[in-house]
């Protein structure tokens, strides 16, 4: 139907008013618009470019490859080790049951792992890859790679996993990695964001920790560009990290290692020192523990069965605990009455098997007493009441002193975790620790290493050391870091008079051959490695006057913990001096029975550098070291990590 | 006042209404579209699929479609405006028993070879019946208070039955739309004044109510106006789309990022950067000089219309003209406040640029009644 406009001039100029100021309305509004564009991409336009790259751009650190630890010969004692892992990518996968299924036809899967992974695959962002099995076989690894069609999504991967080929034999002195605690965070200020990678791991003890931030070297970094939900799209550009160092330890792995089979069980530790320049060339605890359980993470059962272990295999015994030193401390209560001039070497103290000091009876370990004594009497056949007269002469004073001079009471900063400072006693210190006075019976009591002095096990190889050069020798565990030789001083003499220490000597060569010697049972026949040695035994218990009516009690007839440390020094070759050696053994009874053949064996061990002869035993222990002998090379060969792969 | 001036003779005839269309008009709409399938195409990552082609099929519908409306007669579709809207109406109540749900709300009847959404055709059928509304009304009731409510309800009618779907975004366009066609057509100024100033009391009696004992809205909804008035807020929640969004537009500067380089739309950044953030992804890739430009062609087919209305003597053809162009200024502008952050995310596509069907075949429908009154007006 047509039907006239209308078109009337009211109608006209009435729209045309009103469609005008419309229109400048619509003008304005979209000049508004255009002034907001101008205000957000000139006025802003840096900060939103800024806010843009922050979106896309993401750094993600590259871990760097931890540095190995070698001994002295470059043999591995930790390494970084290809650990296999078995990942899977949800959306590549598909139906992640069926492929699960068929994988763990292939592999064998920990149902916790797999659970775990099935939540985290259901959790996170479908394109990042779960790691569903770690620590797989390389037979495993080829299995999945020759299945791959069948397995989408599934990708064998190859990481660096920190390994202790050689197990227990370095545990205290190495110490293990583990994964990045809060604790471990806490302890720096501006913590290394390569920390925070999830599963790194950082050293927890030992030369791994004390030399943490030299193995663990620079992590690189690669900026890569991610969408919104994560995805990486490409990498920018990368950076690479620098390895961490490698460092060289003055252990030798095949004197450990025979140390550890030596020492079996027993809660016992061995320190063994080239005397010539410091270097540690065995430093062993035991009974030990396998570190590489801990960088796996360990079992709630498995730490605990370490920690309730009365025999302690998780502390460094050799560096940590400190001892009274018994016997072994007689030569610096004699040293230092030389040095005095109270005392001459041919003097003789009458024994009777004690001694009256202050009102108190002092007993020798010898009730009978052993009569007239001289010094190299009384050191050879460990004459207590001997060095009770010397103390009484020389006072505390100068015996500290002594002690010290001779590096005990000193924390050696070698690398380990823990080094103890042990305790040499004086009227100071025991004033200011203890709050009361000084009295003459602890001077009778430190004389013969007993009551408040204490010593670590290095400590006294530091001073067998020193006694037989003369010079103040530093024990020395770390050799090389990276390419730097560590600072190898000329050793300074110590002011000792040469008379004094070859006195001394002269009784430490009698203890171990002379027949009437503490340890003339554990003597070397082998002339050319002779030692000197000197024998410990310190109680861990009071004996009260009673019991020594009774008779007192012997040590095989007490409970284990309750039995005296059973100690030993010496240096070998007596003539020449090359390795000074301590041996304590927790509980062992006496120094002469336990500790002795212990050191004796270590040092014609490190001497000969395999198993010595036969003939270098005295002939009725042939019999006995040649079956031990053979023992311990079944332990060794199964120990060995060559022959384990070679079987 | 008679039909005499109004005579066959003075209307071009046949193949030669061609000539007579508003062909500017034509290229701006092309040059815009244009500007859709460019950056769709960069939106997929450099291809024509699964965007720009789609699009480029349906403009080509949308420009015949275009081209029939504009050959019929003004006068036959002022006549189907009533039914229009009816045809509209039917179609809003039948999407909310047979629509589809989609993104939330039921829009879309599926008619096999498309999908419908009825409340866009409504926006058409509105400018229609409104425009045939005021031409048929003698001129001095236009004011009076009955002859304002009669169009009062034929606006509020549709409007309900959107928000019920619901989309505000197409409510607001319908309402905003329908009162400036009264405003257009020459209702009095008062009743606008009366409207506006009680909005504005309203709003501040509800921000002036906030945390006293007669809050006029849930504490819910206060968040959801303070995550608008500034998303930095809630930067990962609601307010993480306009963030982005602004990052996107702010980070092109003058000159942009350069074609298919903006990161914000193609690492996905930037949230429905083929439909209703279309106008941040050019932003960024062109810049301000980019979004300036489209901004321009805009108000150029608004001034065409202008122009176009004003030339016509006929009322219903310039009310007609004039709400097509209102209708297409509210799609750009409410869209482009919408991506700068200067309102809260409703839900309206950028005309002709978005990726959507019924959006552009309606718009394309209307710009064919524009060149239809174009082409039929009386000389």
């Amino acid at each position: 139907m047509r039907r006239a406009p209308k078109d009337t001039a009211e109608s006209v100029r009435k729209i045309s008013r009103r469609g005008l100021f419309l229109g400048g309305v619509q003008l304005a509004f979209a000049g508004a618009l255009g002034l907001r564009m101008q205000h957000l991409q000139v006025d802003q336009a840096d900060e939103f470019r800024l806010l843009a790259e922050e979106n896309r751009i993401n750094i993600r650190l590259i871990p760097p490859t931890r540095g190995q630890v070698f001994d002295r010969n470059g043999v591995i004692i930790a390494g970084n080790e290809p650990s296999y892992r078995i990942t899977m990518v949800k959306e590549d996968a598909g139906n992640v049951d069926e492929v699960i299924a068929r994988l763990s036809a292939l592999v064998e899967l920990d149902e916790d792992e797999l659970n775990r992974a099935l939540t985290e695959m259901q959790r996170s962002a479908p394109f990042l890859p779960v790691t569903v099995a770690e620590r797989v076989t390389w037979d495993d690894i080829s299995r999945v790679a020759v299945n791959a069609p069948a397995l989408p999504g599934v990708t064998p991967e190859v990481g660096l996993s920190r390994s202790y080929p050689r197990r227990g034999d370095f545990a205290h002195v190495v110490g293990y990695v583990g994964p990045v605690s809060e604790r471990d965070l806490a302890r720096y200020e501006t913590p290394d964001p390569v920390l925070r990678i999830p599963r790194f791991q950082i050293g927890k003890v030992g030369i791994e920790a004390r030399h943490e931030e030299v193995l663990r070297g620079r992590a690189g970094a690669k900026r890569v560009e991610v969408n919104a939900v994560g995805r990486v799209m490409r990498e920018l550009d990368r950076r690479e990290g620098t390895p961490g160092a490698d460092m060289q330890l003055t252990v030798d792995t095949k004197l450990q290692s025979y140390i550890n089979a030596r020492l079996g069980e027993e809660s016992a530790s061995v320190v063994v020192m080239d005397v010539t320049n410091g270097d540690l060339l065995g430093i062993a605890s035991s009974p030990s523990y396998d570190p590489n359980k801990f960088v796996r993470g360990i079992s709630v059962a498995d730490f605990g069965e370490l920690r309730d272990n009365d025999h302690r295999p998780l502390a460094s015994k050799t560096v940590q605990d400190a001892y009274p030193p018994g016997s072994t401390f007689k030569m610096v209560t004699v040293l230092a009455a030389l040095d005095a001039g109270v005392v001459s070497p041919d003097e003789t103290v009458w024994c009777p098997g004690h001694m009256e000091v202050g009102g108190r009876r002092f007993h020798c370990w010898k009730r009978a007493g052993h009569g007239h004594m001289n010094l190299e009497q009384s050191l050879r056949e460990s004459c207590d009441v001997y060095y009770y007269d010397l103390a009484l002469k020389v006072g505390i004073e100068r015996i500290a002193e002594t002690a010290r001079r001779l590096g005990l009471g000193h924390a050696f900063n070698i690398g380990m975790s823990a080094v103890t400072e042990g305790l040499v006693p004086n009227k100071d210190w025991k004033e200011r620790e203890r709050g009361s006075g000084w009295v003459i019976g602890d001077t009778v009591n430190a004389s013969i290493g007993q009551g408040f002095v204490l010593s670590s096990p290095l400590q006294l190889a530091v001073m067998t050391a020193r006694l037989a050069t003369g010079k103040e020798i530093m024990p020395r565990l770390v050799r090389r870091i990276g390419e730097a030789d560590t600072a190898e001083d000329a050793e300074r003499d110590l002011g000792f008079n040469e008379n004094h220490l070859r006195q001394i000597r002269r009784a430490m060569f009698a203890v171990s051959n002379n027949r009437r010697g503490t340890a003339y049972g554990s003597r070397i026949i082998d002339e050319t490695f002779r030692m000197a040695g000197k024998t410990g035994t310190s109680q861990v218990r009071n004996i009260t006057a009673a019991e020594r009516a009774r008779g007192v009690t012997r040590n095989e007839d007490l409970p284990w913990n309750r039995r005296d440390h059973a100690l030993f020094v010496n240096y070998a070759p007596f003539e020449a001096p090359k390795i000074a050696v301590s041996v304590v053994v927790e509980h062992g009874g006496g120094g002469s029975a336990a500790a002795a053949p212990i050191a004796r064996d270590v040092t014609l061990q490190a001497l000969y550098g395999q198993d010595p002869p036969l003939d270098a035993y005295p002939s009725k222990d042939r019999e006995r070291i040649r079956s031990q002998q053979e023992r311990l090379q079944q332990v060794l060969r199964e120990n060995d990590p060559d022959g384990r792969s070679r079987a | 006042m008679s039909y005499l001036e109004y005579t066959v003779k003075t209307v071009p005839a046949g193949w030669r209404k061609m000539l007579f269309l508003n062909w500017p008009l034509i290229i701006l709409l092309t040059a815009i579209a244009g500007v859709g399938f460019l950056m769709l195409y960069s939106v997929a990552g450099g291809s024509i699929n699964p965007w720009a082609e789609p699009q480029m099929k349906r403009y080509a519908l949308g420009l015949a479609v275009m081209f029939i409306v504009a050959m019929v007669p003004i006068w036959f579709w002022r006549n189907m405006s009533v039914m229009a809207y009816l045809v509209a109406l039917a179609l809003l109540i039948a999407v909310e028993f047979f629509g589809t749900v989609g993104m939330g709300a039921q829009r879309w009847i599926n008619l096999g070879f498309m999908r419908l959404q009825p409340s866009e055709l409504m926006k058409i059928a509105m400018v229609m019946i409104l425009a045939a509304y005021y031409d048929w009304l003698p001129m001095k009731k236009t004011s009076h208070p009955f002859w304002v409510l009669v169009p009062v309800f034929l606006i509020l009618l549709p409007t309900f039955l959107v928000l019920t779907q619901p989309d505000l975004g197409t409510a607001i366009l319908l309402v905003a739309g329908g009162g400036l066609m009264m405003f257009l057509a020459g209702v009095h100024w008062a009743y606008f004044a009366t409207v506006i100033a009680a909005g504005v009391g309203g709003i501040y009696a509800v921000f002036l109510s906030r945390g006293t004992e007669w809050q006029l809205l849930k504490d819910y909804q206060f968040r959801r106006i303070d995550t608008f008035l500034d998303p930095s807020s809630d930067p990962l929640g609601a307010g993480y789309h306009i963030t982005q969004a602004k990052i996107a537009m702010g980070s092109g500067g003058w000159t942009g990022r350069g074609f298919m380089q903006g990161t914000q739309s193609r690492l996905n950044f930037l949230p429905e950067k083929h439909t209703d953030f279309i106008f941040n992804t050019l932003s960024e890739e062109f810049g301000f000089i980019g979004g300036i430009s489209l901004l321009i062609l805009y108000v150029l087919i608004l001034a065409f219309c202008i122009v176009s209305a004003l030339q016509n003597r006929d009322r219903y053809s310039s009310l007609l003209i004039l709400g097509i162009g209102v209708t297409f200024f509210l799609f750009f502008a409410v869209n482009m406040s919408m991506v700068m952050g200067l309102a809260p995310v409703v839900g309206v596509p950028l005309p002709l640029v978005s990726y959507g069907g019924s959006a552009m075949l309606v718009l394309m429908l209307a710009f064919g009644l524009v060149q239809s009154a174009h082409v039929h007006r009386p000389r």
